[in-house]
């Protein structure tokens, strides 16, 4: 950036120039220090959230320590609460969803970075835009009018029928649980993988497809070979990327997950997870130790994305650099 | 060799076509989505969706007028908050400070930007719905603009650093102060970029609905001034479509359709006609 003040021409009288000089100057501080007090209450407002979220969560930590966090109990009217079953369902169900949503993500993104050309990569790429501009809410009543029923209908008892003889795939078919929960987080990430992942790709040199085609790969096999390897760590970034969303995710999961705190190894089985049990018992908590263990379960929560984003944001950074930097050179 | 050849040509084939079928059936979500809410919602829009209260159970008719007015107010606090601390802070990250201290604030802009939206409205619980003992529109807004908050200052600095150095160094060099450069020189060439990003964000929190669960709480009648608690359309969607009667399911498939069909037009608008010619710098 340039320096605060560049001398004016001695056009003006120097002494008149002298004193609008020095308040202009002034003016600059004042404006530094404004900007410079929003800027910190970003920081401020940062840090105060962390700080309420570990003080309101001080009485079930006394209470419980970390076995709050390994304990299956969710008792309210006892006052017993253990984190587990919405620990477990989170995972579960952000593991389903990945599985889902990684490999069409990718093959979507790679179509859109290597094989589209830009008059149709571009609008698709705008819808994918506005995908991920839907509310969560909106996907929620999606999963509660459509996804559900076809669940119920077609879905979990094909599975049952044919893979039946996982422990994954048995019991009655509900509808609601692990599985629904995680095919409607699926279809909620996948544009962030898309929309990253295509980046990603895009930024990896030109050199490098170009060599592999002039030794004789096809297509697919410079772009899987070459191309995707080459981004990695890119689209490594952007799966935790959508794992964090996926985590935090509320609205969609607390309608189709069916709240129940059970822990089963069959994804037909209804579950809960941290985000919505803190959306539906959170107003009903009677009690502080209830209320601050919903608190602590934010916190949780709150560390986990933490964790995951500055994961990904960091594999992102250092591949679009060095695509970008071995580019240039 | 020469079958090895036509086998690999196959896969070739073949796989590309499937990232085109991937591609396809991500893109098609989106029209899937808005199918299904005209086809289950576009009926019951009508002149009284807009203005009447809602009814009470088994009586039919009945709108969303108070959720509608009720998003409009939270979305207008929320701005008031969000967008002035992410713009003046934008405009110091990129015109005024050193790099450390724009490490920690962009770092911590990051942290609110991946917090779960539900997380921010514990916060905001903890901060204005608790000391006050109430429920209101303005601990909603509260949370709705810290949301804000990191989309309008990162872009904000995005845009501004794109702005070339040229034109700050002809204004500065015709005696302005850095001040008036910034807000008569800077500012002005990257507004639409600025405008673009803060219409993004609103149209982000507008369907927000885990942080508006214990902070604007809902309300079946009007909410009046700021401080009583007040509905909202996402919230209605939601214990709308949840609700056993049918009549409010076929409400939240309306209403779904009446905040999608808003949230989706300002994104068109932003990003086809205000970022027409904004070419996004890179960082």
């Amino acid at each position: 950036m340039s320096t605060s003040s560049i001398p004016v021409p001695s056009a003006s009288p120097a002494a008149a120039s002298r004193s609008f000089l020095s308040r202009l100057r002034e003016g600059d501080e004042i404006a530094r220090l404004i900007t410079f007090l929003f800027a910190a209450s970003v920081v401020l407002i940062t840090l105060l959230l962390v700080y309420e979220l570990w003080v309101g969560s001080v009485l079930p930590r006394e209470k419980f320590g970390f076995g709050f966090l390994i304990t299956k109990v969710w008792d309210p009217i006892a006052e017993n609460f253990g984190a587990l079953p919405f620990i477990y369902g989170t995972l579960v169900t952000a593991a389903v969803a990945l599985l889902l949503a990684v490999p069409l993500g990718i093959g979507a993104a790679i179509f859109l970075a290597e094989l589209a050309p830009q008059r149709v990569s571009d609008p698709l790429q705008f819808f994918i835009d506005l995908l991920a501009a839907v509310p969560s809410v909106i996907y929620g009543v999606l999963g509660v009018f459509v996804v559900i029923p076809l669940m119920r209908q077609w879905v979990q008892p094909a599975l049952k029928n044919t893979l039946g003889f996982l422990p994954l795939f048995q019991g009655p078919a509900y509808g609601v649980g692990f599985l629904t929960a995680g095919v409607v987080l699926a279809i909620m990430v996948i544009p962030y993988i898309i929309s990253v992942s295509r980046e990603v790709l895009m930024s990896v040199p030109r050199d490098q497809r170009e060599a592999a085609l002039a030794l004789g790969s096809t297509r697919w096999e410079s772009t899987w070979k070459v191309v995707v390897p080459f981004a990695r760590t890119g689209i490594l970034g952007s799966i935790f990327l959508a794992l964090a969303r996926a985590l935090g995710e509320t609205m969609a999961v607390t309608m189709v997950i069916g709240n129940t705190p059970t822990i089963s190894s069959s994804l037909f089985s209804p579950g809960y997870s941290i985000a919505a049990v803190i959306a539906n018992e959170f107003t009903e908590a009677t009690g502080d130790l209830y209320l601050q263990s919903l608190i602590e379960l934010g916190l949780v929560l709150f560390v986990l994305t933490f964790i995951l984003n500055g994961l990904a944001r960091l594999l992102i950074i250092v591949t679009t650099q060095r695509g970008s930097g071995m580019g240039n050179a | 060799m020469n079958g090895r050849l036509r086998w690999r040509k196959f896969v070739s084939g073949f796989m590309l076509t499937m990232t085109g079928v991937c591609a396809l059936v991500a893109v098609s979500v989106l029209f899937c989505i808005l199918g299904y809410l005209i086809y289950h919602g576009g009926r019951d829009i009508n002149w009284n969706f807009f203005t009447k209260l809602p009814t009470p159970v088994g009586e039919s008719g009945g709108g969303m007028a108070n959720a509608i007015v009720g998003s409009a107010k939270l979305l207008l606090l929320a701005s008031l908050i969000g967008v002035p601390i992410g713009f003046f802070g934008g405009i110091y990250l990129a015109e005024f400070s050193g790099s450390k201290v724009a490490f920690v604030v962009r770092y911590s802009a990051d942290l609110l930007n991946g917090a779960p939206s539900i997380v921010i409205g514990i916060f905001a619980y903890a901060l204005v719905v608790h000391p006050f003992q109430h429920f209101s529109t303005f601990a909603g807004s509260f949370a709705l603009g810290i949301m804000m908050i990191p989309i309008t200052l990162l872009s904000t600095e995005e845009f501004l650093r794109g702005v070339p150095r040229a034109l700050r160094e002809g204004s500065m060099a015709l005696g302005a102060s850095k001040w008036s450069t910034i807000i008569r020189v800077v500012v002005p060439a990257a507004y639409r970029g600025i405008v673009t990003a803060v219409l993004l964000a609103l149209a982000r929190v507008a369907g927000e609905t885990a942080p508006l669960l214990f902070t604007a709480l809902g309300n079946r009648y009007w909410s009046p001034g700021w401080n009583q608690p007040t509905e909202s359309l996402p919230h209605m969607v939601y214990i709308y479509a949840l609700s056993p009667y049918e009549d409010w399911q076929h409400q939240a498939w309306a209403a779904g359709l009446v905040l999608l069909g808003l949230i989706l037009m300002v994104n068109i608008m932003a990003r086809v006609v205000l970022a027409r010619g904004v070419s996004v710098p890179r960082a």
